[in-house]
């Protein structure tokens, strides 16, 4: 083991890969399971991060320091990156002054998620390059490549880790930080202002710059080959990611093409490698990312006829899909009785029970939003009747009412309310809308593990901030005073006459039912002690 | 060292330690000079769900995934908890399960057969009561510690790394109480 080398999950090696190559500023939103990469660089000095209100704000924060001239990070979850697309597509147009990574986790296999898109089709989509580690060591390594390429190519570029890189852990080997002058902002209008009329230009220097970049592929070290046989043979692999590591498990002596940059992809070194098969295997999780482009030019694949464009891969995937014997074959005599399932569920004494078993005793509609509350859906309880994305159960339940449904209870947690549910709220006291909408607010976001936001009154740094007031909040908004109501969510009567309260009545309202997180408040007292 | 990788799933409930044991375990092997990986979910599976955590080492190691029907050892803190992983097992695997029982939010009253089963079909397991661990341990956060201690009696990692990884990653001020809990699980090995 050598001196400099940590035991690091793949989420902290992208943080001390941004500390290394010199980052000035972080900014993201927590999302699983990106959170940790802002967690861990937070605490390096010479950074400033933030945990900003959504993903949008986020990377637009980032943006703004790199055209600062710093390098400059943004994170969130793969959903997350949709709700930063509107920065993304155009950021691809100015380009960048300090170098601009923007990490997007997918989530494969949907651990914490409510789907499980791909990617790498943003990628493409918004014409950035795209890098996409197999374990922590790249995961470090590619964060410092991308700043690199960012610079040299004047664009962001979009860092993909899965779920299993980013809570992986494995041997990182680390380095020093690399200082520089963060040098000003330069007015250069036709690069930084996106009107029609330069914007049009610099979408000719976006169609340019891919073409040099793929050009420069092979110089920037990200992809590789293995095993490449000296005479024709029947079989290769391309592969990328995780993938790889799960291809190196079962097929170890395999001529094998191991993508680092996903997009744009090595056209003339792909080509050149598949010619030495008689057909590729394309392993790849989720969409057929690469195969479609292969197959688009002619080579003969296996690949999602025989491999999921759901769930995760693994070892025993790819061993069952090409009917590899297990060795040893897996032992299981039948079992004493059948297993029952042990969901996640809303921890024992929290707070926010109590309105769930009132909904459910009301047998209400209740169109309900991303956190710790969409645990809500499941028994005991089952109320909740919609998840669709963050602040979605505010607004869907204005479409609901739109469509002769009646008055509505839509539901949504603090840090989910000031993402994007605020939006909701106006739109609904703008448009005359009758719904119930429940705060609860637990004092942090508790699902991705205890992370502050702007209604708990601290930054990521613990410090001391402004948190929003839903009272003024509501009343500037357009609601009416006594439609507006903040209660205490352990007392329990109380909770339940004013929800009936609200309920009876049929105006926009606002409950918000206040109780701290207890794993929060455990852990405040731990440190406090400390 | 010999190519082989070594594979153990760490298997429980959220709360019980099942992340913290494999951290340990994942240092303890790193110290002893092994490549290691080590992969887990966090998230929403926290909340009172099943928790499992593959730790794997060796001289290289590139999955971060034991696969199925591959794990030297499988510890579990939880009793039913066990029976949930058991496609991962090797042939010649060994289970260490901690004989907790949980009830899950799904059901009301908590299976019984699950430890006789083991006992019966996994010779050269163990199935500790927790009970028999209380009349030395008063402290049930270090059973988890204690499990790692019975499985260090398994696998080759020497006791100096171990006990290194055990002090590094425990809460402050209870390392002594955990080398008790850790010196406690490894006078349970019975070979």
């Amino acid at each position: 083991m050598k001196e400099n080398t940590r035991l690091m999950s793949g989420n902290e090696a992208i943080a001390r890969g941004a500390w290394e190559a010199g980052v000035r500023a972080g900014a993201g939103y927590p999302g699983t399971p990106s959170t940790e990469i802002l967690e861990n660089l937070h605490k390096y000095d010479g950074v400033k991060c933030e945990w900003s209100v959504n993903e949008k704000v986020g990377l637009e924060v980032a943006l703004g320091a790199s055209f600062e001239g710093a390098r400059a990070i943004a994170t969130m979850k793969h959903v997350g990156l949709n709700v930063a697309a509107d920065v993304l597509f155009t950021a691809a147009y100015t380009g960048v002054k300090g170098g601009l990574v923007i990490v997007s986790a997918d989530d494969p296999d949907l651990h914490s998620s409510q789907n499980e898109q791909d990617n790498r089709h943003y990628a493409r989509a918004a014409k950035v390059p795209m890098l996409e580690p197999c374990d922590p060591q790249e995961a470090k390594d590619f964060t410092i490549k991308a700043f690199e390429i960012s610079e040299r190519f004047d664009t962001p570029v979009l860092l993909r880790p899965v779920t299993r890189i980013c809570h992986s852990m494995a041997l990182v080997e680390c380095g020093e930080r690399s200082e520089y002058e963060v040098s000003g902002f330069d007015r250069n209008v036709k690069k930084y202002v996106m009107i029609p009329g330069f914007a049009r230009e610099r979408h000719k220097v976006v169609e340019k710059r891919l073409i040099e970049l793929e050009a420069a592929i092979s110089s920037l070290n990200v992809n590789r080959v293995e095993n490449l046989p000296s005479e024709h043979a029947e079989m290769g692999i391309v592969t990328a990611g995780t993938s790889y590591t799960y291809v190196k498990e079962v097929f170890p002596d395999m001529p094998v093409f191991k993508l680092g940059m996903v997009f744009p992809l090595p056209e003339k070194e792909l080509l050149e490698f598949c010619a030495n098969f008689d057909k590729i295997i394309v392993v790849e999780e989720l969409e057929p990312f690469i195969e479609d482009y292969l197959r688009a030019r002619g080579v003969k694949t296996i690949g999602k006829n025989v491999l999921p464009v759901t769930g995760e891969y693994s070892p025993q995937l790819l061993r069952k899909a090409f009917n590899i014997e297990q060795n040893p074959p897996a032992r299981m005599p039948q079992l004493p009785y059948q297993l029952p399932p042990r969901p996640p569920s809303l921890c024992k004494g929290c707070p926010h029970r109590t309105i769930y078993e009132l909904l459910s005793k009301a047998g209400v509609t209740v169109s309900g939003d991303i956190g710790c509350y969409s645990l809500g859906v499941l028994p005991p309880f089952s109320a909740m009747h919609t998840l669709v994305d963050m602040g979605a159960g505010i607004t869907l339940a204005q479409g609901m009412e739109m469509a002769g449904g009646g008055r509505t209870v839509a539901i949504i947690g603090d840090s989910t309310f000031a993402h994007s549910g605020i939006t909701g709220l106006i739109n609904a006291a703008y448009n005359n809308r009758k719904s119930l909408i429940i705060v609860l607010d637990n004092g942090t976001t508790a699902m991705t593990g205890m992370q502050p936001n702007p209604l708990s009154g601290e930054t990521i740094y613990h410090a001391p901030a402004w948190a929003l007031d839903y009272q003024k909040l509501g009343e500037a908004v357009g609601l009416k005073n006594e439609n507006i109501r903040i209660v205490d969510a352990h007392k329990k009567a109380e909770v339940e006459s004013v929800l009936n309260e609200l309920m009876a009545r049929d105006e926009l309202a606002l409950l918000v039912i206040k109780g701290p997180c207890l794993i929060d408040l455990r852990k405040k007292k731990k440190s406090a002690r400390a | 060292m010999d190519n082989k990788i070594n594979n153990v799933l760490m298997v429980g409930v959220g709360g019980q330690g099942t992340v913290l044991s494999s951290n340990i375990l994942s240092l303890a092997a790193m110290y002893d000079g092994y490549d290691v990986k080590k992969s887990e979910i966090h998230g929403m599976s926290q909340r009172g769900g099943s928790v499992f955590s593959h730790v794997r080492f060796g001289t290289k190691v590139h999955s971060a995934v034991i696969p199925a029907g591959e794990a030297d050892v499988l510890m579990s803190l939880e009793e039913m908890e066990t029976l949930r992983w058991l496609e991962y097992l090797s042939p010649t695997g060994r289970i260490l399960c901690l004989k907790e029982n949980i009830l899950p939010a799904t059901i009301m009253e908590y299976p019984q057969g699950g430890a006789d089963f083991i006992s019966a079909n996994y010779p050269g397991s163990y199935v500790i009561d927790p009970a028999e661990l209380k009349t030395v341990l008063q402290n049930v956060k270090v059973f988890n510690v204690a499990m790692l201690g019975l499985l260090s009696r398994l696998i080759g990692i020497s006791t100096a790394s171990w006990e290194r990884a055990v002090v590094e990653l425990c809460p402050d001020g209870t390392a002594e109480l955990n080398l008790k809990a850790f010196d406690t699980g490894r006078k349970l090995f019975k070979d």
